[in-house]
């Protein structure tokens, strides 16, 4: 067992697990974004950059601070570790960049794009980005493309955190999806235009932070916010058959994973149960799904919109567990 | 001045196996595999000091000394022949002109590091250079350097040239050795590092050419001697690729410790400032180090000369040094736009970044797209604060130094020559005004 620190609160942890899911283990607001980590994929994070952390102290062992920021996701922890997410404006700096870059060429098409309402992405920006951008030049763009008969591929909303590879390469038996060309010319694709067929392929869809990889039985049909999602199960040979349906009346629009609050699906559905069963009666409905995502909206984060109104937030918290007077709170906008 | 790589370097035939070994070569690999036990020569590169020729300066004996010798697996040294710094191509002239030496430093640090299998791992546009390696590889196979049982002893090596298709990022070690696997040529997360897993998961070490080569001057003379040459930390000798507005450009093998101002004026190097112009300023060591302008090249911030060594170019840090790095010494004299010379390397860095990662990905074609207008008369007031806080904001955060290489040069560039950006920004308003 390791015992870490994590703005200002300590636990104990198991040895060699990231940085990230000690984080996790914590909960709270300490927890780093994650754009590209994805617990169940093996080989993603590192490459967003967003759940960058300061490490203050490397180990009890060895205290000296890391020299960088590190990638939280991909960091292991060591006994005496004393991290700053929150807490260090290092952090807060570099995360603003990260964001900034992640909207520096994407559309920002959310009036139009089906993710719109559970978009990571949005979520992100709302939390961490600015208001305003200051990128004046002109954004790369590519063409639709259908990848297979069931997925759009929208390449201008990608931010390329390789999740859908992973799962082409991991949950299909076929390497079939990669990454086409480098830089910001880079584009998620399959073998000339290959179509991906394959029972776990809708997986991508649903690993997707953003809008690029949409699911082509429910474009357009209606915005997110506007279904009820209920859990349901079937009798699959294939996988678990645990899915969420998103409802209208009694009509299915569309059926995917279950994913938990870090927006991960920890059982991968196949698609069969995706696609082929879009009538309620094919489903025994176990009542609604409580969506508990990081999403600022659900975590009332927008009380706070300052970072580091939060932070002093943090910091008084602090101080009242290790026992000093809790010193007058700050006023926010819902006060 | 000695000489230690290129020594024969003029020498009619050097680069077949018969001249070379008429002239002493491959001395060194008789002397490690019939006198010496692995250890003894990993100690003899320790003690010369040796340090990192690609770029780092990182001491190459003690990355041997990383090494994970416990592993079941096998090692590999993998050499870094993928030079494709702007401003560098020391290594593609050794290779080319005495590639038998780069063979020979090959065997005798495959056999310290106990590696069976080694391979050089060479950049597509070297294409040329991939078969006079793999002629002098056949020579030395016919010869008994390469193969099973190495002059009888109990050592045997093969080597391997593996040309990638051409990309910046495979000069990284990992890049490099995902590449080598025959992946696509993205940087790897570290830790684990490649002492630990590296190709194939195995232990392996990745040099450059000339660190390699350099091994064999080591093993002749023994690593103190060695160390004797140089200055400081420095040790040796290094081969710097000079090129620009000088009257002789090419590569210049000098001790470390020479004076930067005698290698610029001296007959003997550069032979100073092409066309009788004034110096402006210099690129030490391949596009990514930071410029620094000619006041500071040539001394120090503390008014002391500057000289040839990892030391004294770093000295002042960022502030107002700079880094030896791979020896790209890249000289511009008076008439020489910063601005668009920085715009020729921020298109190179985002030409070059492989994509993985956010801040250099965007990053990188942002700040080609804002130097792009600058240069060309679209300047905004806002443009060069812009800049600053992109390159900050790539600096550090990415998973490997090609983002720090893309920031450095922006940031210095701004930092000593401002007020030709801010030049180029008034033009345009000028211009913007006289439109309208």
């Amino acid at each position: 067992m390791a015992k870490v620190v994590i703005d200002g609160t300590e636990i104990e942890v198991a040895d060699g697990i990231t940085i990230l899911n000690a984080a996790r283990q914590l909960g709270g607001h300490s927890v780093p974004p994650a754009m590209c980590y994805y617990s169940t994929l093996k080989g993603s994070g590192g490459k967003c950059r967003v759940c960058l952390v300061k490490v203050a102290q490397g180990s009890a062992k060895d205290p000296r601070p890391m020299p960088k920021l590190v990638a939280s996701c991909s960091t292991p922890v060591a006994d005496g570790m004393v991290i700053q997410n929150l807490t260090s404006p290092e952090v807060l700096e570099a995360r603003k960049g990260v964001v900034e870059f992640l909207l520096i060429n994407h559309p920002l098409d959310c009036p139009i794009c089906d993710q719109a309402g559970e978009c990571d992405l949005q979520n992100l920006a709302y939390e961490h980005g600015v208001g305003k951008t200051r990128y004046e030049e002109e954004r790369r763009k590519f063409e639709k493309i259908d990848i297979g008969d069931k997925i759009k591929l929208h390449m201008t909303r990608c931010i390329l955190c390789y999740r859908c590879t992973m799962v082409a390469n991991q949950l299909t038996d076929n390497r079939v999806h990669g990454v086409l060309n480098r830089g910001d010319a880079s584009e998620i694709s399959t073998y000339i235009e290959k179509a991906v067929d394959n029972d776990f392929s809708g997986n991508m869809i649903d690993v997707c932070p953003v809008g690029a990889l949409t699911d082509k039985t429910f474009r357009f049909k209606s915005r997110v916010w506007f279904t009820k999602p209920m859990d349901a199960h079937r009798n699959c040979t294939k996988c678990s058959g645990k899915v969420v349906l998103w409802m209208k009346d009694n009509e299915v629009l569309r059926v995917s994973a279950r994913k938990d609050q870090y927006g991960e699906v920890k059982e991968f559905i196949c698609n069969e149960c995706r696609y082929d069963h879009k009538s309620a009666t094919d489903w025994t409905i176990e009542g609604p799904r409580h969506i508990d995502r990081h999403s600022v909206i659900a975590q009332n984060h927008y009380e706070k919109t300052d970072l580091l109104t939060l932070k002093k937030e943090i910091e008084r918290q602090i101080e009242f567990q290790k026992g000093k007077p809790l010193p007058e709170p700050n006023r926010t906008l819902a006060e | 001045m000695r000489k230690l790589l290129l020594e024969h370097i003029s020498e009619p035939g050097i680069e077949t196996f018969d001249v070379y070994r008429k002239k002493g070569g491959y001395a060194s690999v008789e002397k490690s595999l019939k006198t010496m036990t692995p250890d003894q020569v990993t100690e003899q590169v320790k003690a010369s000091g040796l340090r990192g020729r690609g770029g780092a300066g990182f001491p190459a004996g003690m990355k041997w000394s990383f090494l994970d010798r416990k592993s079941d697996k096998p090692r590999y040294l993998v050499c870094n022949a993928d030079e494709s710094e702007p401003g560098t191509f020391k290594d593609r002239y050794l290779m080319e002109k005495i590639p038998h030496l780069l063979i020979e430093g090959m065997i005798t640090s495959s056999y310290a590091l106990g590696a069976k299998t080694s391979y050089i791992y060479i950049r597509g546009e070297y294409m040329y250079i991939v078969r006079i390696l793999e002629k002098a590889i056949e020579e030395a196979y016919a010869a008994g350097f390469l193969g099973k049982n190495i002059l009888g002893t109990e050592y045997s090596l093969d080597l391997y040239v593996h040309p990638g298709a051409g990309a910046y990022i495979c000069g990284e070690e990992t890049a490099l050795l995902e590449s080598l696997e025959g992946k696509r040529g993205n940087p790897r997360l570290k830790p684990p590092f490649p002492a630990i897993a590296g190709l194939y998961a195995s232990p392996t070490v990745v040099n450059n050419v000339e660190t390699i080569a350099a091994v064999v001057p080591i093993i002749n003379l023994s690593g103190d001697e060695y160390a004797k040459i140089g200055l400081g930390k420095s040790t040796g000798t290094k081969l710097i690729s000079a090129s620009g507005h000088i009257n002789k450009s090419g590569v210049y093998e000098i001790e470390l410790g020479l004076p930067v101002e005698e290698f610029i004026y001296s007959d003997q190097y550069c032979g100073g400032v092409w066309k009788g112009r004034k110096l402006k300023a210099v690129v030490a060591g391949g596009s990514s180090v930071p410029i620094l302008p000619a006041e500071l090249i040539l001394k120090t911030a503390k008014g002391e000369p500057r000289l040839m060594t990892y030391e004294s170019l770093s000295d002042g840090g960022f502030i107002s040094g700079t880094m030896l790095g791979s020896g790209g010494f890249i000289v511009m004299d008076e008439t020489t736009s910063i601005v668009k010379n920085l715009y020729t390397f921020a298109r190179f860095y985002h030409h070059e970044s492989c994509g993985q990662c956010s801040p250099c990905r965007e990053g990188t074609g942002w700040m080609e797209k804002i130097l792009h207008r600058l240069h060309h008369g679209h300047g905004r007031k806002e443009d060069i604060d812009i800049l600053v806080d992109v390159a900050k904001k790539i600096e550090g955060n990415t998973i490997c130094p090609l983002g720090d290489a893309a920031a450095w040069p922006v940031a210095s560039a701004i930092r000593h020559f401002r007020s030709e950006f801010e030049e180029c920004v008034n033009n345009s308003m000028k211009v913007k005004e006289l439109v309208h």
